[in-house]
């Protein structure tokens, strides 16, 4: 079948020129679609989400009952439903209840909501990582415990994080194109809309597809330059 | 200085201190010394409340912590500035240098300007014999060194008692000495120290009173030379004798 179609196409010149020629005006709108919107709706999400995460990872870990119990339904909700159904939820579900909220930031709480719950375990695991003494160190000296926390825990819970931190931003860049479910003009909903009107399916996608993968791949090699960074006060 | 009166120490059903009164004079060098399980980390540990006493009377110059009622979580950041802990496995700060480590009380805790905490910090660096290893990572420092750093940093919050749980036990024999000088030195300035240690001939030497703790309580007290050459009770020469 696959053999068919690629045959078919180089047995063609014409077809060959227009595939050229499609690839070539999509290029600028699937971009723009990454600038415009997938690369802010990850950036915004994902720090929204972190702070969310911090916090959540706090109260998991605080000893307080009720901190714990709403944390803990939180986590359990959004890890334990489709994020698509989160969507649908925010943004086509709570309009029956007078709540309109604009596809952009549904998407954003969305995708916040979701990287807080799932970050916050592997916060909460790198701060549980850091040793007793750390804590005692900080108090010792007569900290209290936000600024032990600030000062001492978090700047070396952030570097045990920052491989699994790494692939959650990683994901939610792949996770923005279900966005396109709810309206938001992000790149993958731009594919799809050019592919409507010239049925090039196959070649826009795959033009989505390398776009995603240029900058998930970039987005690796900057995790390797904060890993060196973090690492530079740990023996090798 | 310090004035400890029925201290109670609770994990659980254990009960690991037994009613401690203690009194400890301005410039005093006392050495705890007992068997493993004594309770003697736990005795530091409540002076500056990493452990929470269940009950009794803690009195470090002319603050008060009666635990006999609910001490709010306000008043422990406070009380513990009055001390200063030197722990065993040093517990430095990995992600910032030596002088960052000692400067790091000062301008987060005081509110001092990183260039007055940074004079001073150089100036303690100084004092225990590393003012050349002030931009190093801990992870670069011998374990002589890093407890070095240690009390450096204890000393930067300019504290009325220092403490030391057990400061050479993770430490290899060579490099114990000069973590014991240093801790000599800060006696012969007059400061007071509280010391939980295994080195006997250290306490002989600068103890001005030597502390025998077994199963919670305090068995015997005294100058030195008596606890080591004439002890009054069987369980302190029983310990002495199977550690010399």
């Amino acid at each position: 079948m696959a053999k068919m179609y690629l045959s078919s196409i180089f047995a063609n010149p014409e077809r060959v020129e227009r595939l050229i020629e499609i690839g070539k005006n999509s290029f600028q709108p699937l971009l723009e679609g990454a600038i415009v919107y997938t690369i802010p709706l990850t950036l915004i999400s994902f720090i929204f989400g972190l702070a969310l995460a911090i916090f959540t990872a706090l109260a998991r870990i605080s000893g307080n009952k009720a901190l714990e119990t709403i944390a803990g339904i939180y986590v359990s909700a959004i890890r334990g439903t489709p994020l698509l159904v989160q969507l649908f939820i925010i943004f086509y579900g709570l309009p029956t209840i007078g709540v309109i909220i604009d596809p952009f930031p549904s998407a954003i709480i969305g995708f916040s909501l979701n990287v807080g719950a799932y970050s916050s375990e592997i916060i909460r695991a790198a701060i549980l990582s850091i040793p007793k003494g750390q804590w005692e160190a900080g108090y010792s000296i007569g900290m209290s415990y936000s600024q032990t926390l600030k000062r001492i825990i978090l700047p070396q819970a952030s570097r045990v994080s920052i491989p699994p931190l790494s692939n959650s931003f990683i994901s939610l860049v792949k996770d923005t194109s279900l966005a396109s479910m709810i309206l938001v003009t992000e790149m993958f909903r731009r594919a799809q809309e050019i592919a409507a009107t010239n049925y090039e399916f196959l070649l826009l996608y795959t033009q989505a597809a390398f776009i995603y993968w240029v900058i998930c791949f970039m987005l690796s090699i900057l995790q390797g330059r904060l890993e060196r960074r973090l690492d530079r006060y740990i023996s090798s | 200085m310090i004035n400890i009166k029925d201290l109670h120490k609770q994990f659980d059903q254990l009960k690991v201190l037994k009613g401690i009164n203690l009194e400890v004079k301005t410039g005093q060098v006392v050495v705890v010394i007992g068997p493993s399980g004594s309770g003697k980390t736990t005795l530091l540990r409540c002076i500056n409340v990493l452990e929470q006493p269940t009950s009794g009377l803690l009195a470090i110059g002319d603050q008060v912590l009666d635990f006999s009622q609910q001490v709010s979580k306000r008043q422990i950041p406070p009380f513990r500035r009055l001390t200063g802990m030197v722990f065993q496995n040093y517990n430095l700060f990995p992600h910032m240098t030596a002088l960052e480590n000692v400067m790091e009380g000062p301008v987060t805790v005081k509110g001092e300007s990183k260039e007055t905490a940074k004079e001073k910090g150089e100036l303690l660096l100084r004092k225990v014999g590393l003012a050349d290893k002030a931009g190093y990572y801990p992870y670069q420092l011998s374990g002589g060194q890093q407890q070095r750093v240690g009390i450096a940093r204890a000393l930067a919050m300019e504290p009325k008692v220092m403490l030391f749980d057990e400061p050479t036990s993770a430490l290899d024999p060579e490099l114990v000495g000069e973590v014991l000088k240093v801790m000599r030195d800060l006696a012969a300035e007059g400061m007071t120290m509280v010391i939980v240690t295994h080195e006997m001939r250290f306490a002989r030497e600068a103890a001005d009173e030597v502390i025998f703790m077994d199963g919670g309580i305090i068995i015997e007290r005294g100058k030195p030379e008596q606890i080591f050459s004439s002890p009054k009770e069987a369980r302190t020469s029983q310990f002495l004798n199977l550690i010399q």
